[in-house]
């Protein structure tokens, strides 16, 4: 049986660190690269050593394929083909191309020149690394090799995000990466169609959650943002650079149009025009309300929202921040938090996921005094509001994914181990089907049943057709003889003569003799007749001989006479029939054996 | 080859090898022992004459046949079926194996070419019809036999020229059933497309589709292509129209619901479909199912993944298993999804429990078609069911916030129609008002619309709507009449919370004098709007208001009477005038207005009675009457109007019909003959008015019209025939109105009977006569019958309205004249309001006129129109005026036109018949052919300046 395998090196069981093994059809699929947030020492990055112990990874993948943009998705690229070594190609979208680099550049920066961290990857890495990147495009089928195809669907989450479809011959497997299946303000929701993967591999962050209604949260951030203000607050919104932040820009900047407020919006600076830009060109992979009015205005033209300087967080009055990265755990975000934790009028709200460890996960869950680096600790006096806005398939929404695409298997990623058993008793029960939950380093192996297509000569299928009905009807197995012949790869079903001649055989018959004892007063030759007037009358369309030479043949099978030589009423029947006329020369037989009857003459 | 063979087997033979003997397994015939079947046999043969044959068919129908012997007892029956000559005997044979074939178990392929034999010799039709039914049943218990199916097919046709309908019609039964189902089947989307769809055609003209395609239409809800998902989705919403109360079990389990209800839980999962054509045509669909149960609607609106239906049957059955919970959080508070128990592995049925957030789901799609389908859809369960309608509102309130501005307007709309259920709490209101700062104005407009039939639960409440109405008529004084008619509505809806509001409205002390507001203020109006409206009903109210207050009442109730009520003031006399009729206007008086007008319209019936100018005298009586009575009753002005024009018609008629040129000379009555001729026009012009200016007409009175209208073109006629001597042109003239005649006469058919001893009656029953006679003896018939006619009684519909138009914006009011360089263009808004007007951006035009008489008619974009209420639209659009340089500025007038021509007419007739006979009296100058002017015009100051060289 053949096998589809599957290895989460990270994000098994776990939020962080996409890096997911594939093994289909003989070859071998990286999906996502990763770095998980919540540490700073080697588990960082996926273990790589699990492919091979040492020298380069090109040898043992087929194909790298990086779903989007997000750091815990292709954080850990450039380690791996630069320093580990990898020289295949590196799948993705082209929004995802461009904007991946300006993220690996940053993260780079905070590790090395903030952080001092050596031994890490340089810029030229990260530049080497995107030469190697081959751009998909939506529903585009790529051939990698011979075999290998991929395909992209649109998966929402950000700008970029796909879902891909990875085929060797008639087995596939669907990687979500992260999707969403609710439309927002500025991308549409997640789609596939129908391909009936052998393994579906789709996130679960969000696998106990159902989800208000999107508006209510909008309306109800925008009430939280606005009361802020009125108060004379500032309010601090931890966001990654991209993706979300841009969603919640949008959103701010209808809204203070429309209420006509004057606080300012601020947005940390570096990422955000570069990124802005390309949001403004990608204008295909937004929504459909951005897609349509972007002719008279792109919406990603801001006008209230301005570039944040440091020195800002310190100037009186209302303000609305948004600042990077979205989890509290380092950078300006962190910075800015620091400075205004201490007033109870400020506000905090956090628009996503945290991954546990990090700050914006303590504050979550209460914590109301932080430790700090360098032993200090921190007074959290200012309001934690946590809103949802992470485009995240929520329960539901893994659900349609998986009624859409009709997986036979499911598999279980990026998620916490507790949710995902929850989410799996559902999805079980729901659509009977296999699911799987592995954990880091773990092997799921699931055997497919693929159908292997072979060649059937024309001639033979013509024979075929005229000997049926009248139309062949696609439900209905139909029986057919013919020669399967296995010839360097490839199978083909021709007729047994052609086979034959093809192969160099000669051909041998196989005949099938039977003696029947039969009682009968009459002389051999009227008992011959009598066996044919019987079968005459039994065997209405056959051709039923009876030839001089004392023998009956009906069809090609050969029937003969003898008495045995102590009891002349003894007859003998010879029956002699060929392998093909198995079926009417076994039926004769059964039938002589009963004997004649008593009426003929 | 024989020989070879043979040589071969003599030599095996000769061999002896012995085969150990088995029994090899040989094919079973399937020969049953009749063991019923004989005693029917031996029934059958006994029989000496068909009764008796007939009894004991019948006795053999009531008793159940096993499996194993139907075969059996078919070939017996198909036996004596061929020697049976009475046809009653060979009919119930004929339905006898219909029944025998649908027994369980049986297959009735070993019996088709029996069936199928014993049709080629049959003589009798009913016998052949039943034949074809026992086919048609046997087709249906072998669906997947291809081969049988076409030979069914095969015989249908054949049967197809069968002069018994019987026969054809099960023909076609067996032709469209076996055909067209079987092929929902197909390996061809296409296919199966075409296949849905023929049935639905069929549906659609007439023909009974079974229960049984439920089944296969549900299955192909999941299809993989969309063009069969989408109509599969209208299939099963057809069939959930068709057996709404039928029951079908649900699959896993042993229970069973309504029809309608499970089709409205598949329709409801196909809102979350992956393509956005089906989702659109599953929220359409899921609007028009109206007799789902209450608990599916709710569900639609509900998130959570539970079925409350299923949980309560459940309870009911297997208490043991209820399962604590199964809840997911909601997103909003951080880490409460948090799995708190393992949870039970039975919860329920998440997904098969589709009506489950489907408009959730719906009213958060990626696509603005889907949301406004949904909307749509939520407005008409909404509309016949109050407590969904309650349900729903928040997200209709929701969808105001829509990023795009045709599904907030959608929203609006749809929450003003089922705003009768409703009360908006003030937290709702608030998000409500807040988009009356929209920039657009369509949105303001509407939500003012709105807010006029709003039920508010509390006196802040009306308190916020009235700062958040005064803010935007700040921010967009254009508005001002919007917000004044809200106010209105918002005062005379809810005077007991605004009567603890006024002191501070209308910033009274208890002891200290306020300065008197500016009279001229629109915000000081507003307030006083709102405040005069809420204290018509509330007499306790002027009590509170200062003397100004009165003063200003005085004032607003002349300028403004359209917005402010009548009020019985403390000490000041109350005026009785139009007001007092409709301010105690309740169903009674429009009853009596009605029988006023019923009788009006019977005393004229007897008007043939009467000398002519007793006659004349009593419809000029009934018209000032009638007028009198459409100024002082609103609702019945239509009708009022209606008949007055009409029966001016008839006065017309009469008068130009009395004078006495017809017994004088030709060249003696020139004079008369010229003011019949305008009679006659005017009578032409006023029957287009009538037919075309009114809506709810029905087919009676449009008959009647047209039938006024030949009148008036047989006076033409004849007053042609009088004035000209060229045969020719009469000729011609003559044919021309006995087209008309037939015309009519094809018409209106139906109505024919109910215009007896009228002209027309009398012109059709001449109509041989006529059209072989000459010109002049036509016109003497004509003359005499017109003559001798009497008045065509009228009858009303139950409600007419008269199209109206009226000219807001530009108010004619401006003393600058709108300066412009001539040649060049000036933009002009035109800003008006129509009501009962039918497909408005076919007909209403806008008309310009100048001085010099130049008109023009501009056409204004579908798109400029409006619909804020029923029978009502609004017209905002700008035209281009352009004229030669004038030395002075003038006026010129714009008016609003409905014309009548081309597709909005029915009648075949589309011009007046002047047209036709070259110009017999010329259009009067203002008249644009085919067009009624029906807006009063209004006059625009302009002066195009010569352009500086």
């Amino acid at each position: 049986m053949p096998e589809i395998k599957v290895t989460p090196l990270g994000a098994g069981q776990d939020v962080g660190r996409s890096c997911i093994l594939v093994s289909i059809g003989g070859k071998n699929i990286m999906l996502d690269c990763g770095m998980h947030m919540g540490y700073n020492d080697d588990r960082r990055f996926p273990d790589f050593s699990y492919i091979t112990q040492n020298g380069r990874l090109t040898d043992f993948l087929d194909c790298v394929i990086i779903s989007h943009f997000h750091l815990d998705h292709c954080g850990a690229l450039p380690y791996m083909s630069e320093m580990v070594g990898y020289d295949g190609p590196i799948y993705m979208t082209h929004p995802t191309k461009a904007i991946c680099p300006i993220l690996l550049e940053d993260f780079r920066k905070i590790t090395v020149d903030k952080k001092g961290e050596t031994n890490f990857f340089t810029s030229q890495m990260i530049k080497d690394c995107m030469k190697k990147v081959v751009p998909l495009n939506l529903h585009q089928t790529v051939q990698v090799d011979d075999e290998l195809e991929l395909k992209a669907y649109y998966a929402g989450h950000v700008l970029g995000a796909a879902m891909v479809l990875i085929k060797v011959g008639s087995e596939s497997v669907v990687y979500t990466g992260d999707y969403n299946m609710t439309p927002d303000r500025h991308l549409g929701a997640a789609w596939i169609d129908k391909c009936r993967p052998d393994i579906l591999i789709s996130e679960s962050t969000y696998a106990t959650t159902i989800r208000d209604s999107k508006r209510c949260r909008e309306r109800d951030f925008l009430k939280k943002v606005h009361e802020s203000i009125e108060r004379g607050g500032k309010v601090l919104i931890p966001v990654f650079a991209l993706g979300r932040a841009q969603e919640l820009c949008i959103l701010l900047e209808t809204f203070w149009e429309r209420m006509n407020l004057k606080a300012p919006i601020y947005f940390s600076t570096g990422l955000t025009e570069k990124a802005n830009h390309y949001y403004k060109l990608f204008i295909t992979w937004t929504n459909q309300k951005i897609r349509k009015t972007f002719v008279q205005r792109n919406m990603f033209e801001f006008k209230h929202i301005k570039a944040f300087d440091r020195s800002y967080a310190d100037n009186p009055g209302p303000m609305v921040v948004f600042a990077t990265p979205g989890m509290l755990h380092a950078g300006q975000s962190l910075q800015i938090f620091k400075k205004w934790a201490g007033n109870e009028k400020n506000m905090v709200i956090m628009p996503g996921y945290c991954v546990q460890g990090t700050i914006g996960h303590k504050i979550l869950n209460g914590q109301r005094k932080l430790e700090m680096e360098g032993r200090s600790t921190l007074d959290v006096k200012l309001q934690v509001e946590y809103m949802s806005f992470s485009a995240h398939a929520d329960a539901k929404g893994i659900m349609q994914l998986i009624r859409m695409a009709e997986p036979r298997n499911m598999l279980l990623v990026h998620g916490e181990a507790l949710k995902m058993e929850f989410l799996k008793g559902k999805i079980e029960q729901e659509f009977n089907i296999d699911c799987y939950m592995p954990a880091n380093g773990e092997t799921i192996t699931v055997s497919t049943n693929p159908s292997v297509p072979v060649d059937i000569s024309l001639n033979l299928l013509k024979r075929e057709m005229a000997l049926g009905g009248p139309l062949p009807d696609p439900k209905k197995p139909r029986t057919m003889h013919g020669t399967l012949i296995m010839k360097e790869n490839s199978m083909k079903l021709v007729s047994s003569e052609q086979a034959l001649k093809e192969l160099g055989l000669n051909e041998h018959q196989l005949r099938f003799t039977c003696r029947v004892q039969l009682q009968d007063p009459h002389s051999d030759l009227d008992t011959l007749h009598r066996i044919y007037t019987h079968l005459k009358s039994l065997l209405k369309g056959y051709t039923i001989q009876h030839v001089p030479d004392g023998t009956v043949m009906v069809e090609s099978i050969v029937i003969k006479v003898s008495s045995s030589a102590e009891d002349p009423n003894n007859k003998v029947l010879l029956l002699s029939w060929s392998y093909q006329d198995e079926d009417l020369g076994s039926f004769l037989s059964s039938l002589l054996k009963k004997g004649l009857p008593s009426g003929l003459c | 080859m024989a020989a070879h063979l043979k040589k071969r087997v003599y030599e095996e033979f000769s061999k002896v090898v012995q085969i150990p003997h088995e029994e090899a397994p040989s094919k079973k015939l399937r020969l049953s022992k009749p063991s019923k079947s004989a005693a029917l046999h031996v029934d059958l043969c006994k029989a000496s004459n068909s009764t008796d044959a007939l009894q004991y068919l019948l006795q053999f129908a009531r008793k159940p046949v096993e499996v194993e012997s139907v075969e059996g007892v078919v070939r017996i029956l198909l036996e004596h079926y061929y020697k049976e000559t009475d046809n009653s005997v060979r009919l119930k044979i004929a339905s006898l194996l219909g029944l025998l074939s649908k027994t369980q178990g049986f297959t009735p392929d070993c019996i088709v070419d029996d069936a199928i034999n014993t049709l080629s010799n049959e003589k009798s039709h009913q016998v052949l019809a039943q034949l074809l039914d026992t086919l048609l049943v046997i087709g249906s218990q072998l669906p997947d036999t291809p081969t049988i199916r076409l030979r069914l097919i095969h015989v249908a046709c054949k049967h197809l020229s069968d002069t018994y309908f019987g026969v054809r019609n099960k023909c076609l039964q067996l032709i469209y059933r076996s055909i067209i189902s079987d092929y929902f089947g197909d390996q061809d989307p296409r296919v199966r497309t075409a296949a849905l769809k023929a049935m639905l055609q069929l549906h659609e003209r007439g023909m009974k589709i079974h229960q049984v395609i439920y089944e296969q239409a549900c299955r192909l809800l999941s299809d993989d292509y969309e063009q069969v998902r989408s109509a599969a989705v209208q299939m099963v919403w057809v069939l959930s129209l068709l057996y709404p109360e039928s029951i079908v079990p649900i699959p896993s389990s042993n229970e069973e619901i309504r029809l309608v209800d499970d089709a409205f839980g598949k329709i409801s999962h196909m809102v979350s479909d992956g393509s956005w054509m089906v989702r659109v045509q599953a929220a359409k669909t899921l609007g028009s199912m109206l007799q789902v149960s209450p608990h599916f609607l709710v569900q639609t609106l509900d998130k959570k993944l539970m079925s409350d239906l299923r949980r309560k049957r459940t309870a009911h059955e297997r208490a043991k298993e209820l399962f604590t919970s199964g809840e997911f959080s909601s997103g909003r508070k951080w880490a409460d999804d948090a799995p708190k128990e393992k949870l039970d592995r039975n919860t329920v049925n998440l997904i098969a429990s589709g009506a489950c957030g489907a408009f959730v789901h719906g009213l958060e799609d990626e696509m603005f078609e889907v949301r406004i389908a949904a909307v749509e859809a939520l407005c008409q369960l909404a509309r016949s069911s109050p407590s969904f309608a309650e349900k729903c509102l928040d997200f209709l309130v929701d969808m105001f916030n829509d990023e795009i501005e045709e599904v907030r307007l959608q929203s609006i709309h749809v929450l003003r129609e089922i705003s009768t259920h409703i009360t908006l709490r003030e937290d709702q209101l608030d998000t409500v008002l807040a988009v009356l700062e929209d920039s657009s104005r369509d949105i303001r407009e509407a939500l003012h619309e709105l807010l006029c039939y709003t039920n508010v639960s509390t006196k802040e409440c009306i308190q916020l709507a009235l700062l958040e109405l005064l803010k935007n008529l700040n921010k967009y004084p254009t508005d001002r009449n919007s917000v004044w008619k809200c106010l209105k509505f918002l005062g005379s809806r809810h005077p007991t919370l605004v009567l603890p509001l006024v002191p501070e409205l209308l910033s009274t002390h208890p002891y200290f004098d306020t300065p008197e507001p500016d009279m001229d203020d629109p915000a000081y109006i507003a307030v006083l709007v709102l405040v005069f409206n809420a204290a018509k009903s509330c007499p306790t109210m002027p009590a509170l208001f200062s003397d100004h207050t009165f003063r200003h009442y005085a004032y607003l109730r002349d300028s403004l009477s359209h917005l402010v009520p009548p009020l019985r003031l403390p000490g000041r006399k109350q005026v009785f005038g139009l007001d007092s009729v409709d301010s105690g206007s309740g169903s009674a008086s429009v009853e009596s207005a009605q029988l006023f007008l019923q009788q009006s319209l019977h005393r004229v019936s007897t008007i043939q009675n009467l000398e002519a100018p007793e006659a004349r005298e009593l419809l000029n009586f009934t018209i000032r009457d009638l007028q009198r009575l459409g100024e002082l009753q609103t609702e019945l002005a239509g009708a009022a109007d209606f008949c007055a024009t009409f029966l001016r018609c008839q006065l017309l008629l009469m008068k130009a019909l009395q004078e006495k040129l017809w017994n004088v000379a030709v060249p003696l009555c020139l004079k008369q003959n010229v003011t019949a001729t305008a009679a006659a026009q005017q009578i032409l012009e006023e029957t287009y008015k009538l037919e075309f200016l009114y809506s709810g007409l029905e087919s009676r009175q449009v008959a009647t019209i047209h039938h006024v209208r030949l009148q008036a073109k047989a006076l033409q006629l004849i007053l042609y025939a009088r004035s000209r001597q060229g045969l020719d042109p009469l000729i011609s003239c003559c044919e021309k109105f006995l087209q008309d005649v037939e015309s009519f006469q094809r018409l209106f058919l139906s109505e024919l009977p109910h215009l007896q001893d009228s002209f027309m009656d009398r012109v059709c029953e001449l109509l041989p006569r006529l059209t072989s006679c000459k010109p002049v003896e036509m016109v003497k018939i004509l003359q005499s019958t017109l003559r001798q006619s009497g008045l065509l009684q009228l009858s009303l519909p139950e409600q007419i309205h008269r199209a109206t138009a009226t000219i807001i914006e530009p108010t004619g009011e401006s003393d600058n004249p709108l300066r412009f360089t001539s040649g060049l263009v000036v933009a002009l808004d035109i800003d008006a309001t129509l009501e009962h007007v039918n497909d408005p951006q076919n007909t209403v035009k806008v008309q310009v006129l100048y001085p010099d008489g130049q008109s023009h008619v501009i056409h204004p974009k579908p798109g400029d129109f409006r619909k804020p209420g029923p029978h009502r639209h609004r017209l905002i659009t700008q035209v281009y005026l352009s004229h030669t340089a004038w030395t002075e500025p003038s006026q010129v007038e714009v008016r609003l036109l409905l014309a009548y021509s081309s597709s909005s007419s029915s009648s075949s007739s589309r011009l007046g018949w002047s047209d036709g006979a070259d110009g017999v009296i010329p259009p009067s100058e203002a008249t644009v052919e085919g067009t009624i002017p029906f807006s009063k015009p209004v006059k625009v100051y302009i002066m195009p300046k010569p352009a500086r060289r």
